[in-house]
């Protein structure tokens, strides 16, 4: 069973990658996304298995993999509560995404290519989640970078495209550098990469000491922390997350399957995983923390400015991912993967509806060129509504004796506030609530820019092309998505003081004649799908994941359980279970008044604050700060010790000084022609045989 | 196969073909070095079928005629059975590459590369010390030879720094092989790694080994031959230097310096480990900054040869398995990867990478391929790459950890050289006319480059295949050298857990 789910994307992404143009896009469609839709049939049983509690972990063997001494690493394929989570998320994502792209990459010239991708990064995240050892997991875990690589830089012939796809890499390899040390630390001291093993053996280890670096520290901190560093990389955490928004290059679609649903995900579920190993190590967890709460906060002040909507959503990612993994730090294993499960779907059904907006409104991607598309595109807008009243967290608290019912992102993310409070760690709690209310206030503001308000699409470039071009097409040198915002000129504009909300006031008023039209419905169909998990899969589900007893029940060990937390949770005021929905409700009055009630609220607020807008506009300065310490320097060294190094220093008093004395000696300067490389050749032979026959003959 | 003497055979088969070659007109010399060729690569595959895994450490052992203290002595451990491998399976990819892109001398060509393959063999296969440095040494001819008669604009310059480098480093080697002869009583290589040496002396005949091997490898700082022989050797002489005459270097640490003199490896790991950190950071670096395809992926070469010296000189399964792989997969990579750069070299004849672009567009096949390999380069799981990559820097970490941090800083930066290289070549639009008129990759092509994709797919998601083969002998070698094994800089101590988990319950 577990063996399809795996290998028929693969089977899936080989068969219409090699034969790409060959046998057509029609075909290459199906079969990916028949695989797909097969894997996601084939995962819900299982992950009802588990709910039902009818099923029990198991290791699927493959095939042998590396065997070096007691390295002993096998291709297998591992099942448990965890796992199953894992994979009805990545298959229903995947192959609604797979679904969606029929309609979204309708016009591309590229689709089987496009298709056998996306099987292949499905295949990939489920390696990872399968992992029985480390080093498959980092087989995964390499595998779904390559994907996003191949993805991000799809449309190949844009600069910007190639170089966020290279950014993706390489940032993320930073993260795998400590990921490696991580492994080897691991098998140092375990003398297995095994996953249980090592679990069952970490807490024996717990206080002992390790060299690194020439020091000594406790040695699962030093594990814990390096193996950290690459779920930072990975899920784009503060210092390792200025590839996430540069990844929005990619089509849509995969934006929402790899960089908001699963890929970027896959930090946390590395955490999640090994929690039993990290609960041996408090500094490591409090580090945890820190970094989640740390990018929760950075990433959301940054959502506030962003006028591109899908880089709104991609630091919203950022943001909600810095939840989790603060989730993870407390402890409340439990409350991360719920918060990863929901917020799968409904930020994946953000992206799919963003795409869809984009795909109305011509490829415009800047919210400043939107407005009053509620009545144009009904269904994406409902969808959208769904989508953001789950990310901001809407429901009925269960105070005063009511039940707590509200959508998806309101079970979730108010169990990981409550843990931060009931974890005695306050400052978590604050910056946890103080967060609620900064996504209310961006999300919000993504929809009122871009469904109410009087239509402010005449301005747009795109929307011109479209109106002088009637069917939209641009022949091959035009590919979708040229975004607005990712050049500095576009980003200086943002801090013109009548940028941001207020810009309709000198734009050009009105339609400009252009009717968007709702989306075919291979795209709208996913769109529903996600909406109704958007809506139920909190409720539906928080018993399982989060609740003291049922929890433990469904996890049966996968995670490290902290009971004690899970009661304190019960047992938090009732202010504390209000306060993040008195934070949703004061970011949505605000986003309220400064949108809708009085738009030139914002434009004068970016006046007023001039340092600290253009502070967050341009992204705390994250990329330029890069740019100048690692990306120009690494150039100039290279240069430098090419010419300086290599050329003026080792060649010149090398072999370049030894062939200058004996040129000059023999004066054979002249006489080194080509025709005499043979007799020089010979002279070799001949002295080489002489020497040795001289010692033989001895 | 008892008394079939194989490995003579197979020195045999290109040797006779090499001089018909000679006698022969363009066209049939193609044929013949290609038969050739063929017939070893099978001669090869029986070798590996009948090599009793496990068994024996020398097998296939031939003992033929004794001239004084020289003797014709052939046989294969685990190690030699693969280099082995790999250069016969180079070698008619080598021939073919070359089938149009030569069109000058062609007979002297093919015999050249014959001769080149009989001296690779039988270096791996010679078992007495002075039949070892012959093949050893005079394997530089033919190449040199390459370099300088079927080169680029500048090949006598490139041939004449090849030769200089090497030279040095001969004589010391050769210098230390009479010393161990005379003091030894015994050429047989057998004999010689089970001798032990004085420790004081040891440190000396490494330091002589080392000055030859260095070269060979190469290592920092006397790496920059390399890049100047790629860039004036023919595409094959490219493949055939990186795929196979780099490994004799590691091939020697394995088979000499650390069997031989075991207390002054250990002595002077500390050496070798400066000089591949160094390697990995700055070579890498220099590579980023490459215009020439071919400098770029020789000065990888370099940062890839210096995560097989630090993992022979690991001291453990891990770090010689690991090297014994990247060898392996870099004579495979690194091959493809010149045949890569070959394939549009003989299109539109530049190296220089700012002329290429948007080759995805029209040539398809040939962006996959491309992308393979790079990925492989780059130590992508599932390919070759990873494998060694991994257990070389896992075998390293156990004894540094800062050379491991310092070396494994090496996976971003080669990210970073070979995706720009990606990048610059294969995305963006389509230059040019003359590069939008370049036809995709032939049959002729598809033939040399799919074997190495097969193979290299093969070693990444079963290296058993690969490992096995070797594990008894580096359980033999471990065993020689455990006495010498530098101490660990991690060390962990036994852990407390209960003292731990109060405290831990405390907190909370």
């Amino acid at each position: 069973m577990i063996l399809f789910i795996v290998f028929l994307p693969l089977l899936a992404a080989i068969i219409a990658g090699l034969g790409n143009k060959s046998i057509g896009a029609v075909p290459a469609k199906l079969v990916t996304t028949g695989a797909l839709f097969a894997s996601c049939a084939l995962s819900w049983p299982i992950f009802i298995g588990y709910l039902m509690g009818t099923t029990t972990a198991g290791v699927t063997p493959v095939l042998h993999f590396i065997q070096s001494g007691t390295m002993d690493v096998a291709w297998a394929l591992r099942v448990d509560a965890l796992t199953a989570v894992m994979l009805v998320v990545i298959t229903t994502v995947s192959a609604l995404v797979h679904l969606y792209s029929w309609g979204y990459m309708e016009e591309d010239p590229d689709q089987p290519r496009f298709f056998a991708y996306l099987s292949l990064f499905t295949f990939a995240m489920l390696m990872l989640v399968t992992a029985n050892n480390l080093v498959q997991m980092f087989f995964g875990w390499e595998g779904v970078g390559l994907a996003s690589y191949l993805l991000i830089g799809f449309w190949f012939r844009k600069p910007s495209a190639n170089a966020a796809a290279i950014k993706a890499f390489v940032v993320n390899r930073v993260g795998d550098l400590g990921f490696m040390l991580g492994i080897f630390g691991t098998y140092l001291v375990f003398h297995t990469v095994s996953i249980p093993e090592i679990l069952a053996a970490a807490p024996g280890m717990a206080g002992s000491t390790i060299g690194f670096l020439g020091y000594r520290f406790d040695t699962m901190t030093v594990l814990c922390l390096l193996l950290f560093v690459g779920a930072m990389g990975k899920s784009a955490q503060l210092g390792l997350h200025t590839w996430l928004p540069d990844a929005m290059e990619g089509p849509t679609p995969v934006s929402a399957l790899i960089h908001a649903a699963t890929m970027v995900t896959a930090g946390v579920f590395m955490v999640c995983r090994l929690s039993p190993m990290f609960e041996t190590s408090p500094t490591a967890l409090h580090f945890v923390t820190f970094i989640g709460a740390a990018t929760c906060l950075f990433a959301a002040t940054i959502a506030m400015v962003q006028t591109d909507i899908k880089r709104v959503i991609a630091y919203s990612t950022c943001s909600q991912l810095g939840y989790m993994f603060f989730a993870a730090g407390v402890g409340a294993y439990g409350a991360a993967m719920f918060h990863l499960f929901t917020h799968a779907f409904f930020k994946a059904l953000l992206f799919l509806g963003a795409g869809s907006v984009i795909h109305a409104m011509h490829h415009e991607q800047d919210m400043r060129y939107y407005g009053g598309l509620r009545k144009q595109i009904p269904v994406t807008f409902w969808g959208m509504m769904a989508g953001t009243l789950a990310i901001t967290g809407v429901g009925l608290p269960g105070v005063f004796g009511l039940p707590a019912i509200g959508f998806a992102g309101f079970h979730s993310k108010d169990a990981i506030i409550e843990a931060g409070w009931a974890s005695g760690n306050p400052g978590v709690w604050f910056v946890g609530v103080l967060v609620a209310l900064i996504t209310s206030f961006y999300s919000w503001r993504l929809m009122f820019l871009t469904f109410w308000g009087a239509p402010r699409w005449a301005a747009s470039e795109h929307i011109q092309h479209a109106l002088h071009d009637a069917h939209g097409h641009h022949g091959d040198e035009h590919h979708p998505e040229e975004a607005h915002g990712n050049s500095p000129e576009a980003e200086d504009a943002g801090e013109h003081p009548h940028a941001d909300g207020a810009h309709h006031e000198e734009l050009p008023h009105g339609t400009g004649g252009y009717h968007p039209h709702e989306s075919p419905w291979s795209i709208l169909i996913p769109l529903i799908i996600l909406s109704i998990g958007a809506v139920a899969a909190g409720y539906v589900f928080h018993s399982f994941f989060i609740e003291p007893a049922s929890g433990e029940e469904y996890w049966k060990g996968a995670i490290a359980y902290r009971e004690q937390l899970m009661h304190a949770m019960h047992g938090i005021p009732t202010w504390v279970k209000l306060s993040a929905t008195v934070a949703m409700l004061i970011g949505l009055g605000t986003a309220w008044y400064a949108y809708i009630r009085n738009a030139d609220f914002p434009a004068a607020v970016a006046d007023q604050f001039r340092v600290i807008y253009r502070f967050l506009a341009h992204k705390w300065y994250f990329d330029e700060l890069y740019d100048l310490l690692f990306v120009r320097p690494a150039f100039a060294i290279g240069r430098f010790l090419w010419h300086r190094g290599d050329e003026k220093t080792i060649d010149r008093f090398g072999p370049n000084g030894s062939a200058w004395i004996v040129v000059r000696g023999a004066r054979v300067a002249g006489r080194l022609q080509s025709g005499y490389v043979y007799t020089y050749a010979f002279v070799m032979l001949i002295g080489l045989t002489a020497a040795v026959t001289c010692v033989i003959a001895k | 196969m008892s008394g079939f003497p194989i490995l003579s055979i197979m020195l045999a088969v290109p040797a006779i073909a090499a001089i018909a070659c000679l006698l022969l007109s363009a066209e049939n010399a193609r044929r013949v070095a290609l038969v050739a060729t063929l017939v070893d690569l099978a001669l090869g595959v029986m070798l590996w079928a009948n090599y009793d895994i496990g068994g024996a450490q020398w097998q296939f052992v031939e003992h033929g005629i004794n001239v004084g203290r020289f003797g014709w002595d052939l046989g294969i451990d685990g190690f030699a059975l693969l280099l082995i491998m790999l250069s016969v399976f180079l070698m008619p990819i080598c021939i073919g590459a070359s089938w149009q892109a030569i069109t000058t001398r062609v007979p002297e060509y093919m015999a050249a590369f014959l001769f080149t393959e009989v001296l690779m063999i039988g270096t791996f296969a010679a078992q007495d010390l002075f039949l070892f440095y012959i093949f050893f040494e005079a394997g530089l001819i033919p190449m040199y030879l390459i370099i300088g008669v079927w080169g680029g604009a500048n090949r006598i310059y490139a041939s004449y720094k090849f030769f200089l480098y090497t030279l040095l480093g001969s004589v010391l080697m050769f210098v230390a092989m009479l010393y161990m002869a005379h003091t030894a009583g015994t050429t047989s290589i057998p004999a010689l790694m089970n001798y032990d040496f004085p420790s004081g002396v040891q440190t000396w005949l490494w330091l002589a080994f080392f000055a030859s091997f260095a070269v060979k490898m190469p290592m920092w700082p006397v790496h920059t031959w390399l890049p100047d022989a790629h860039v004036q050797a023919p595409t094959a002489g490219s493949v055939i230097l990186a795929g196979v005459l780099l490994k004799l270097g590691g091939y020697g640490f394995l088979r000499f310096s650390l069997p031989m003199f075991p207390e002054a490896s250990a002595q002077l790991t500390w050496l070798i480990f400066a000089l591949s950190a160094v390697a990995v950071i700055y070579t890498s670096l220099v590579a980023l900054v490459q215009n020439d395809m071919k400098k770029l992926i020789a000065y990888s070469s370099v940062a890839h040869m210096a995560i097989v010296t630090i993992g022979l000189f690991a001291f453990n399964r891990q770090g010689i398995e690991g090297a014994m792989l990247v060898m392996l997969s870099h004579g495979l990579v690194s091959g493809a990867l010149f045949l890569c750069v070959g394939v549009i070299y003989d299109r539109l004849h530049t190296r220089e990478i700012s002329r290429y672009g948007g080759l995805a567009i029209n040539m398809p096949r040939y962006a996959l391929f491309f992308l393979l390999f790079t990925m492989a380069s780059i130590g992508l799981p599932g390919t070759s790459g990873f494998v060694g990559e991994f257990l070389s820097l896992m075998g390293t970490y156990q004894l540094s950890t800062g050379i491991a941090l310092l070396c494994t800083t090496g996976i971003i930066l080669g990210a970073a050289y070979m995706l720009y290289l990606y990048r610059r070549v294969v995305f963006g639009e389509i230059k040019s006319d003359d590069v939008a008129a370049m036809p995709d990759v032939s049959t002729r092509e598809l033939w040399l480059l799919a074997p190495i994709a097969a193979v290299v797919l093969w070693m990444g998601v079963y290296p058993e295949s690969f490992i096995a083969p070797m594990r008894k002998d580096v359980g033999v070698l471990l065993a020689r050298i455990d006495r010498a094994t530098p101490i660990s800089d991690s060390r962990p101590t036994a852990g407390k857990p209960a003292a731990i988990t109060a405290a831990h319950e405390g907190a909370h």
